[in-house]
Formats: structure tokens, sequence, C-alpha cells
């Protein structure tokens, strides 16, 4: 692969990587935000196997088809399957109206209009603090660095505003691609044993926050998390 | 490095572990579990009381504003079938006391073995033991030892009040067993990788612990428990990548580039900007994890949700294994950008702390939040002394780890015997607990008095070595321990006000059994026995202070 080529994909792949994460705020249904999320893996999982590609290291490569299949694929079907459970119980229980509010974003914190005008915010704010990292080795890979630290802010954006349990999810996931691009764009991803001790662990977070989203509408009736409210000074 | 090293590198954190699978293997093996995701229904048919008291609750959650988790624990524990179990002999629940045991070995070992041989390796650096490893050891199998060994009382009063099942005690013993192999791992390793790896694996463990009991309350706390410390610790991880980028930069080879001595060696060769992002990211990543502000707000819920043997360990130890990963960090730190910059973010993020855990203890109602915001304090103290960062400070802080976790275990789980007894987990509802039951009483109010820093206890000994370290330091840092010492004193205030009022009044007395709170007794004899002359120990503290100090 030429080297211009190998700039141009590099830089296409990171321009949806962070288009899908500004979309994310976009969107209200749980799942087109789940689509959105899935999509991110996908181009997560190309810049890997794009820098695999062009420093010719199989290892890279194979880390990057297990991040496609976690990221594109495991972590998406965990959510939707906790996101089918509540609709279809929800349209079981109530003559099939009430899914549609399990399923929605019904009010974020933020509006829609502002949501997108922070999240240009925090991506020049990712690019001003990515400055000393991109100037200590200015290659293609690290140039596009602040995509991975924009992907970061949004993700904890999307954290705090969102008031569906299953947003907050998706939010820290999109927090957690976030740095898996950091790590690849800025210096080829961690050593391998480091990678799989995080991938797991995310794994485990996400099936943990799942059982608990169960639990919270158990106790709750509903996933949305201000409602949880009860434990305060 | 010894095959017998290697050993004892590798049992504190795989026997846990391995006791964990024996419980999983036997539990399954002789309790039917409840299969597939939605297990509430299966185990509300099995326990027909707790169906009731969840009635009572969601009845009251319609009603009222505040239906607590005491809600549940105040109602009448189940008749008939529950009599015959709480009598029942439970030997699976000392079986969990092995794995503090062989941790408190194997540090013992290793404090012995590496005295003089500065530290050893194992498995390429993966693991590693230097002075500090010993001594977080040491502390981590005390206060595990403390826990585990209350835990049988704890789950004999939980199983009588009909609130614990077979299959609820089989998932306490296996989680917190995991919880164990987790917090070890992080103390035990060399790279800085696996360090988040394992400190991660501890929130994820521990998140159904603190949710156990699936109140409203607690599975809120659990839901913030995970979502704050998840997110938090990313924050860790990211700055630990930033680190990795600057060590790969500075030419340290991939299989090094996150090992802790190898960037201790070669700091000086790291970029300072990129350096200064990483650790400040770092800082408040694992500062999330210690109960550092701003993201603290997971920890008063989770301490007081979760049951109390739980509470004792993530109080006593996980935040200082949390904060034990800070202190490694800051080691670099100051050696790549000199001591000034962590100095000002240690000793900000420590006074910020510790005005509002003063502050929100003037106004604590509830017991167990009371002991959460004294651990806030106790944390911030000995980030103050990682700011001062002499090597008397360091011993002290050091000292103020194994002091705190010791007492602190012991108030939790007093306090969960409380809990237990009265039902209530409100200040103002429990009095004449020494006249009710003295020994439960004394127990718990020696604990206090030991967190509040009074002689014989240890805290007095590192809570004076801090404030003498402080005011040794130059003017800067005489200010902020003054101020420090003042929040700590508005503290102290709150802290006996609030357990005198528990302590003293008239009470019916109950001829209360004192012979299962042998091992708070324990841990308060090894707190004050610490405070008195730390004996063998003094050289292990020493030089577990030179490894934290700046090259």
């Amino acid at each position: 692969m030429s080297e211009g080529l190998f700039t141009q994909l590099l830089n296409l792949a990171c321009g949806a990587f962070l288009l899908a994460a500004v979309v994310v705020l976009w969107r209200r249904e749980l799942a087109a935000i789940v689509r959105l999320f899935a999509l991110q893996g996908v181009a997560l999982a190309a810049i890997a196997l794009l820098l695999g590609l062009h420093e010719n290291r199989w290892g890279l490569i194979v880390v990057a088809v297990g991040i496609g299949a976690l990221r594109a694929g495991l972590l998406p079907y965990l959510i939707r399957r906790a996101l089918k459970a509540f609709v279809a119980e929800r349209d079981g229980g109530l003559g099939g109206h009430g899914g549609s509010e399990e399923a929605r974003e019904t009010q974020p914190l933020v509006n829609v209009a502002a949501s997108l005008l922070t999240a240009a915010a925090l991506t020049l704010l990712a690019y001003a603090v990515a400055r000393p990292l991109v100037e200590l080795d200015p290659t293609p890979a690290t140039r596009a660095l602040p995509v991975g630290l924009a992907v970061v802010l949004i993700g904890f954006f999307v954290l705090v505003t969102r008031r569906r349990a299953l947003a907050q999810v998706v939010g820290f996931l999109l927090l957690d691609n976030g740095i898996t691009a950091t790590a690849f764009l800025a210096a080829s991803g961690v050593p391998l044993i480091v990678e799989l001790g995080v991938s797991f662990d995310v794994l485990l977070a996400v099936l943990v926050l799942q059982v608990l989203t169960v639990r919270v509408r158990e106790a709750f009736g509903t996933t949305d998390i201000d409602d949880l409210r009860e434990l305060h000074d | 490095m010894t095959a017998a090293t290697a050993l004892f590198l590798t049992a504190p954190a795989a026997v846990p572990l391995a006791v964990a699978a024996g419980y999983a293997l036997t539990g399954s093996v002789r309790h039917e579990l409840p299969r597939g995701l939605p297990t509430v229904r299966r185990a509300q048919d099995r326990r027909p009381q707790r169906a009731e008291k969840a009635a009572v609750v969601t009845a009251q959650g319609a009603t009222s504003v505040s239906p607590r988790g005491e809600v549940a624990d105040a109602s009448p524990p189940g008749k008939s079938a529950v009599a015959s179990s709480a009598r029942a002999r439970h030997p699976s629940d000392w079986a969990a006391l092995a794995s503090p045991t062989v941790i408190l070995t194997c540090a013992a070992l290793l404090a012995a073995d590496r005295v003089d041989s500065g530290s050893v390796s194992a498995y390429s650096g993966l693991l590693r033991a230097d002075a500090l490893t010993a001594w977080m050891l040491l502390v981590v199998g005390a206060v595990a030892f403390i826990a585990c060994a209350s835990a049988p009382a704890h789950l004999a009063a939980e199983r009588a009040a009909g609130s614990a099942t077979a299959w609820t005690v089989w998932r306490y013993h296996m989680l917190v067993q995991t919880f164990l192999g987790a917090m070890c791992l992080a103390v035990v390793t060399g790279n800085l990788g696996v360090l988040w790896v394992a400190i991660e694996a501890t929130t994820v463990v521990t998140a159904f612990l603190v949710g156990h009991r699936r109140t409203r309350t607690s599975v809120e706390a659990a839901w913030k428990y995970v979502v704050l410390c998840s997110a938090g610790i990313a924050l860790a991880f990211l700055g630990t990548v930033l680190l990795y980028y600057a060590a790969r930069q500075a030419g340290i080879s991939e299989a090094w580039a996150l090992d802790w001595p190898t960037l201790v060696a070669r700091a000086d060769r790291l970029d300072p900007a990129v350096t200064r992002l990483g650790i400040s990211l770092v800082i408040l990543g694992y500062g999330a994890k210690a109960g550092l502000v701003p993201l603290h707000a997971w920890l008063p819920d989770a301490h007081s949700q979760a049951p109390a043997p739980v509470s004792a360990l993530m109080s006593g130890v996980l935040l200082a294994v949390a904060f034990a990963a800070i202190l490694r960090y800051r080691v670099i730190a100051d050696a790549a950008l000199g001591p000034d910059f962590t100095r000002v973010l240690l000793a900000g993020i420590a006074l910020l702390t510790l005005t509002l855990a003063a502050g929100l203890l003037l106004a604590q109602r509830d017991y167990k939040r009371m002991l959460a915001y004294s651990s806030m304090e106790h944390m911030s103290l000995i980030a103050l002394a990682a700011a001062i960062g002499s090597p008397l400070a360091l011993s002290a802080a050091l000292l103020h780890i194994a002091g705190h976790g010791l007492a602190k275990a012991t108030a939790f789980c007093a306090s969960g015997r409380i809990l237990q007894l009265r039902g209530t987990s409100k200040i103002g509802r429990v009095r004449g607990l020494l006249a009710q039951s003295p020994w439960l009483g004394a127990l718990f109010g020696l604990a206090v008095v030991a967190l509040l820093g009074f002689p014989p206890f240890s805290l007095f000994a590192s809570e004076l070595g801090i404030a003498r370290a402080g005011f040794a330091a130059g003017a800067g840092l005489s200010w902020v321990t003054a101020a420090a010492l003042l929040l700590v004193l508005i503290a102290f205030a709150a802290l006996a006000t609030r357990t005198a009022r528990m302590l003293l009044g008239p009470g019916e007395p109950s001829g209360e059994s004192p012979s299962a709170l042998w091992p708070l007794v324990l841990g308060l004899m090894a707190c004050a026995a610490l405070g008195i002359a730390t004996g063998p120990l003094g050289d292990l503290l020493t030089q577990a202070a030179a490894v934290l100090e700046r090259p």
C-alpha cells in the first residue's frame, strides 16, 4: 500500500469513527444508536487493520479482527438483546404502546442542537489538547489522534446527559472506543496481554451493566436514570 | 529468581481465584442454580418471605418518597423454615479464610526474601514484588482476614433473617474471593497495563456485591458504582496509553514500555508535555477508585449498601490499592516532570476531598455513610502525605493505609452487626448501644476512637507523622497542612458526637454472645500494636517508603 493511499484510507476511517459518535447525539431511537455504535466498531477495526497492513504486522491484523468481532458484533448484540427484552415485555404488558417509551431517549438533559454544538466544541478542545501529542511524532497516524480524544469527550458527554440506562451504556462504550482508537493511532495499540485484559474487562462491564439495567427496571419500573435519586445527602 | 519466589508471587492472586473456583464448583453441584437472566422471580418462588418483603417495598414505593433498604431489613424475619437453617453449621463459610492466610504468609515470606535483594520478579516482569508490594499485601491479607472471619456470623444472621439463601451465599463467597484475587494481582504486578486490568476487574466483580440486596437503594448504588468507576478508571487507561506512547517515543521497546521499574529508570527521557497529560488523567482516574474528588460520588452509596464485610474490604483495602497505584505513578511523574506538578495536583485534590468529606460528615444521619465519608477523609490525608513526599510523609502515608484499613474494617463489620440488631442504619434510631450489647458497642466505639486518631492506635502515629512532615516541608505546604488539620478537627467533632449519640443512652441488655466478635478484637489489637511499636515491620515500612521516594 502506498503512503498516500494509506493516509487517505486512514483519514477516511477516522472520519467515519468520529462521525458515528456525533450522529449518536443526533438520534433518539436506542436501536439506531446501537447500530451507530456497531458502525463505529467497524471503523475502529478498519483503523487497526490499516495500521497492521501498513506496518506489515500480522499480530495487529489479528487484533483488528478480534476488536471488530467484539465491538461491532458482540457488544451491540448484547445491548440489542436487552433492548428487545424491554420492548417485548412492555408490549405484552401494556397493549403495544409502552414499548416505544423504553426504546427512545425521550428527553435528554441537553437538546439535540445544543448537543451537536457541544460535540463541535469538544472536538476543537480535543485538537487543542492533543497538540503536544502530535508534535512528539508527526506521522499520518498520530495526526489523526485527536479524533480518538474527541470521541472520548463525546462519550463522556453522552454518559452524563442521557437518561436511559442503555444510552448511558453506549456512552461508556463510545468512551472506550475512543481510548482504543487513541492507543492504535499513538502506538499501534497496547501490548497484546493488556489488550486482551482490557477487552475482557469491557465485555464483563457491559454484561454487568446489562444485568443491572434489568434490575433497575424491576426495582423502578423504568430505565430512566433520573429516577435513581434515593441515595443522597 | 528461584521457584520459591515465583510461587510467593503467584500464590496471593492465584489462591483466592482457586478458592473462588472451588466455591463455583461445589456450589453448582450442591445447589440448584437459577438459570437465565431474570432470576428474581425464580428465586422468589423458593422463598416466599422474600417475595412478601418485595411487596412491602413496592407498596411503600408507590406511596412514600423514600422506601429505604432498611424497610426490608426491619420487617419481621420469616418463621419456621428459616430457624432451622440458621442453626445449621456452615463450614464452607470458614473455607474463605484460606485465602487471607495464604496472602499473609506470602507477604511475610516476600518481605523476608527481598529485604536484602531490592525486588524480585517473575514472568518477564508481569509479577514483581518490592518492599511496597510486601507492605500492601500484608494490609490486604490482614483486612481480608478480618472481613472473611466476620463473614460467617454476618451470613448466619442474614440466613436467620431470611434475606440470604444458599444461592446468594454461594455467589457472595465466589465474588469476594475473586475480588481478593484481583486486588492481590493489582498489588503484585509490575506492569501498569495489568495493574489497570486488575483494578477495573475489582469494579466488575464487586458490582453485584454492592447490589446484592436488590432493593431500590442497592440497585441504584450498584448502577452508580459501575458507571462512575468504569468511566473514571477509563480515564486512567487513557492516561496509561499516553504514557505508553511517550515511552515508545523515548525508545523503550514494546514489551517494557509499561513496566514500572523501566519507566522509573528512564523517566527523564519521557516527553514532559505528553507525560503531564497522561499523569493528570491517571491521577484523576485512579482517584475515582480511591474516592477522591471529583469522581467520588459512588463511594458513600456503595459503602452504605454493600454487605458489611464487603464494605470493610472496599473501604479498608480497595481504596488503598487504588491509591498505591497513584503512589507508583507519582514516582514516574516526579522523575519526568519534577516534584511540583504532582505536589500541587495532589495537595489540591486532598484539600477539596477533605472539605467535602468534613462538610458532609457534619450533616450525616446514616452511620454507614458516616463511615464512608470518614474513608474519604482518611484518603485525602494520604493524598496530602503523597503531596508532601518526604521520607517521613511517605512512611506515615503507608502506616496510615494499614491503620485505616484495620480500624475501618473493624468499624464496618461492627456496623453490619448493629444494622442486623437494630434493623436501621439511621443514627437517630440507634441509642443505648453500650447498654444493649456492651461488647459490640465497645468495639464499635473503640474502632471510631481509632479512626479519630487517638493513641495507642497507629492512626495517631501516622497523622502525627503527616503533620510533622507537612510543617517541615516549606511555607506553601505548611498552610495546606494547617488547613487540613482544621478540617480534620471538624470531621473529628462530627464523628465523635454522632458515635456518642449511638453508644450512650438507656437500653435493654440483650444478653449478647460476644464469641462471634473475635475478628474485630483482633483487628483493633493489630491496629493498636502497630501504633505502639512497628517491631519487625519497621524495616519493611522504611524500605517501602524508600521505593516511593523521588529518584
